[in-house]
């Protein structure tokens, strides 16, 4: 408990989280409010997930997400407080753990923020644009099960892509290389699957943790996916359970 | 005697601009970490680049499934199929006809007729349907032409060795509005002419089709190049070949035709032949078009195209760009180095004993951009170039059609790649200047370099318009410099980024990088001078 406390006050009284985390809230409504704005369909049909398109902010505030989670453990060691922070509580794998938990907690405020309002921009600006129930397209709700599954898993998506940035710095301690690494293995899943054939693209959009977790936006057409919605958000669970365990491990086995 | 007087040796500018450089230059070649991730970037680009090659089924299965494309006099891959109702022409000659109709077949997506199985078709041109008059080389796929054509939604054309395309006359030809075309042969000089009454003629082009032999063939020509039709707002398209059909009349002859030695008209031989060029069938049944011939009125229906071929949705094969998609990982490890450059100095105070040195914080900031840019630039032009060409000989291996790009072509998707990564190093030791946090800067340029490729490239989410919109105003426009499929005007494609195809010309895209990379170097030296170190 009182490592808790210790990591909430340490990451409060920063003055970048705040922003941090006002900008994942905004960015991911703005996003996705300009995505909905942006769309159009046409007499054959639209073609495309409502539900993505509303939440596509979350492509973007994930990297917001990750420099946060990086610079709650990666500062601590360009500034030398690690030391500190080990001498008040010696159990490393708390410190991380209490880390975690702060994180995920911050991550899952903001991201219900954004989400919410993501979806009420989504509800009201969609119908506009022909995603009508001509076309086959209920406004978006939370009443409603897919629409409910996409909403909390792209809030759970930015908690355990927080974690896993966790982790990554955790074993690199370097801000800049973590970083790099978290959005490489983010972005770079996705990117390079576009230059594969079928069947390996495929594969690759299965393991990525970008391309995986975000099927738990996914809410028509979920025949045609890889992986059931909550499969995929599993995938990315893994990634940040593998991260998190590695850096618990080079923590507790290397000098500070 | 002679006195040595020992002084001394005055340095001259020990404040300059080159010892500068040199300091930045032994700060980057001493740290360890940061030679070490140019060498990540560098590896990271060679190995995506030759190592999944995607596996192709051309030419593993015996010599009859090469999948060669059709190559025009220029060497660039073309779509020569057509029904073709021909005579010999032997020297110098012309041929005029009367054009009353064009009409044509295409698929029926409407959904009335889907769900049931078979090609639904409907009455229907699509834009590029042509029919008109050609003079060709030989029979043959590929051989040099010129030809004379009423188009679908394009008015009268004159198209000439695939490339070329001249308009003529405006407006669709129907019995009231007939277009009359002739096609004079001079040697290897073609000219066309068009006219509304078969009075007036109105020149539309001359063209010199180099090496034409003496003896060629000429006559009648009628295809019509698939119909697509995007769906789903642009997400998807469907798509099918299709019919055109010309009718002909006031068919006449003058010069070397066969049968017309001393005759002007065509009345009196009947040594028309029909060819199918290519595989010119319809969607009917597949049918290899026909000609027809009554009264003097000659009917030609065919199916195809001649024009360049293009790499569509559907395209067949994958161009160079392919093999350069390591570039993002290589744009990763860059962009760390390229902000630690920076941030590190920050972070260990040693940028106050470098302001001290030199106190034109301008000009340390420009030797830093300078010596990041050319060791990037550097390491980018050795990564592209062992997977240009090492990377589309092992497609080419494992059986992938890989589209002829020229070595000018190749060479610019080089350069224009190593120039990409310099300019993204530059980009983040900016932002590393402006932020003073590594974390930030790397997240930074990725999120403005790599996110916008994803969403216009890789997976558009947002209609054509938007993602048009990303490609050139984000930086990912400079990716435009990896394009080397070529958009034509004169065949309809979905010529979309996803596709390969940008809106920016290759250089324009790389300027609107370089223009993001200025705006944030400019703001990094205002903030520089205004702040305390």
């Amino acid at each position: 408990m009182n490592a808790l406390r210790a990591e909430w006050t340490k990451l409060r009284t920063l003055a970048g989280t705040w922003w941090l985390l006002v900008a994942v809230s905004a960015l991911t409504a703005a996003v996705g409010g300009a995505a909905s704005a942006s769309v159009g369909c046409q007499a054959t049909g639209c073609g495309r997930d409502p539900a993505k398109v509303a939440l596509s902010g979350i492509g973007l505030t994930q990297a917001i997400v990750a420099i946060l989670a990086v610079l709650a453990i990666s500062g601590e060691y360009s500034t030398g407080m690690i030391g500190t922070t080990l001498t008040a509580m010696p159990r490393r794998s708390t410190v991380l753990a209490a880390k975690a938990v702060v994180l995920a907690g911050l991550a899952l405020a903001a991201g219900a923020v954004g989400v919410l309002a993501s979806v009420l921009a989504g509800r009201l600006i969609l119908p506009g644009h022909g995603f009508t129930a001509v076309h086959g397209y209920p406004p978006l709700s939370l009443a409603n099960g897919a629409d409910l599954r996409a909403a909390a898993g792209s809030v759970l998506y930015l908690a355990l892509v927080a974690l896993l940035a966790l982790g990554v710095a955790t074993a690199i301690r370097d801000s800049a290389v973590s970083i790099g690494v978290v959005l490489g293995l983010l972005y770079l899943f996705p990117v390079i699957a576009g230059a594969l054939s079928p069947d390996w693209a495929r594969r690759a959009a299965q393991v990525g943790p970008m391309s995986a977790g975000l099927y738990i936006q996914a809410t028509t057409d979920l025949r045609s996916l890889p992986l059931t919605p909550w499969q995929g958000l599993s995938v990315l669970a893994l990634w940040a359970a593998g991260a998190l365990l590695t850096g618990a491990l080079a923590l507790r086995l290397r000098d500070a | 005697m002679t006195a040595t007087v020992h002084r001394p040796r005055v340095q001259p500018r020990r404040d300059g601009f080159a010892q500068t450089l040199r300091a930045e230059w032994v700060k980057f070649r001493t740290v360890r970490g940061w030679v070490v991730g140019m060498i990540v970037a560098v590896l990271a680009i060679v190995a995506l680049g030759v190592g999944p090659s995607s596996q192709g089924s051309c030419g593993t299965h015996g010599p009859a499934s090469d999948c060669t494309q059709t190559l025009g006099p220029g060497g660039e891959a073309v779509t020569d199929s057509f029904y073709f109702a021909h005579q010999p022409l032997d020297g110098n000659g012309s041929i005029t006809v009367r054009m009353t109709s064009l009409t044509g077949q295409i698929p029926d997506f409407s959904g009335n007729g889907a769900g049931n199985g078979g090609p639904q078709t409907r009455s229907g041109l699509v834009p590029w349907a042509k029919a008109g008059i050609i003079i060709k080389a030989s029979t043959s796929q590929g051989s040099a032409y010129a030809a004379m054509m009423v188009t679908g939604a394009h008015g009268v054309r004159m198209q000439y060795d695939y490339t070329g395309d001249a308009p003529g006359l405006a407006g669709a030809v129907s019995a009231a509005s007939p277009r009359w075309l002739r096609l004079t042969r001079s040697g290897d000089a073609l000219t066309g002419y068009d006219s509304a009454d078969g009075t007036h003629w109105i020149k539309v082009a001359a063209v010199t089709l180099a090496g034409l032999p003496t003896a060629v063939q000429g006559g009648l020509f009628a295809t019509s190049p698939p119909y697509w039709q995007a769906s789903g707002g642009g997400t998807s398209v469907s798509g099918g070949s299709s019919a055109a059909t010309g009718v002909f009349d006031h068919v006449s002859r003058r010069g070397g035709w066969a049968g017309t030695a001393s005759a002007n008209t065509a009345s009196a031989n009947t040594a028309w032949v029909g060819t199918a060029i290519g595989d010119a069938g319809g969607p009917a049944a597949g049918s290899p078009g026909s000609f027809g011939r009554a009264d003097g009125r000659f009917t030609v229906s065919g199916s195809g195209d001649i024009a360049p071929s293009v790499s569509g949705a559907a395209g067949l094969g994958v161009t160079i760009t392919q093999t350069l998609i390591g570039v993002f990982a290589g744009l990763i490890a860059v962009a760390v180095v390229g902000a630690m450059f920076m941030t590190a100095e920050y972070r260990r105070g040693l940028i106050r004993v470098t302001l001290a040195a030199n106190p034109r914080r301008g000009q340390v900031l420009a030797a830093k951009a300078v010596v990041i840019a050319a060791v990037t630039f550097a390491a980018g032009l050795v990564s592209s170039t062992i997977v240009v060409t090492l990377g589309q000989r092992l497609l080419r291996e494992h059986g992938v059609y890989v589209w002829p790009a020229s070595t000018l072509t190749q060479l610019r998707v080089i350069v224009g790649t190593a120039a990409v990564l310099a300019v993204a190093a530059v980009i983040a030791l900016a932002i590393g200047t402006i932020l003073r946090r590594s974390a930030g800067a790397v997240a930074a340029v990725i999120v403005l370099i790599v996110l916008p490729y994803l969403l216009t490239v890789t997976t558009p989410l947002l209609p054509t318009g938007p993602t048009d919109w990303l490609a050139r105003v984000t930086p990912a426009a400079a990716f435009a410099v990896q394009q080397t499929l070529i958009a034509y005007p004169q065949v309809s494609n979905v010529y979309v980024p996803s596709a390969g195809y940008y809106p920016l010309s290759p250089w324009a895209g790389l300027a609107v990088l370089c223009a993001w990379a200025a705006a944030a170097l400019a703001l990094a030296a205002y903030l520089l001078h205004r702040r305390d170190a």
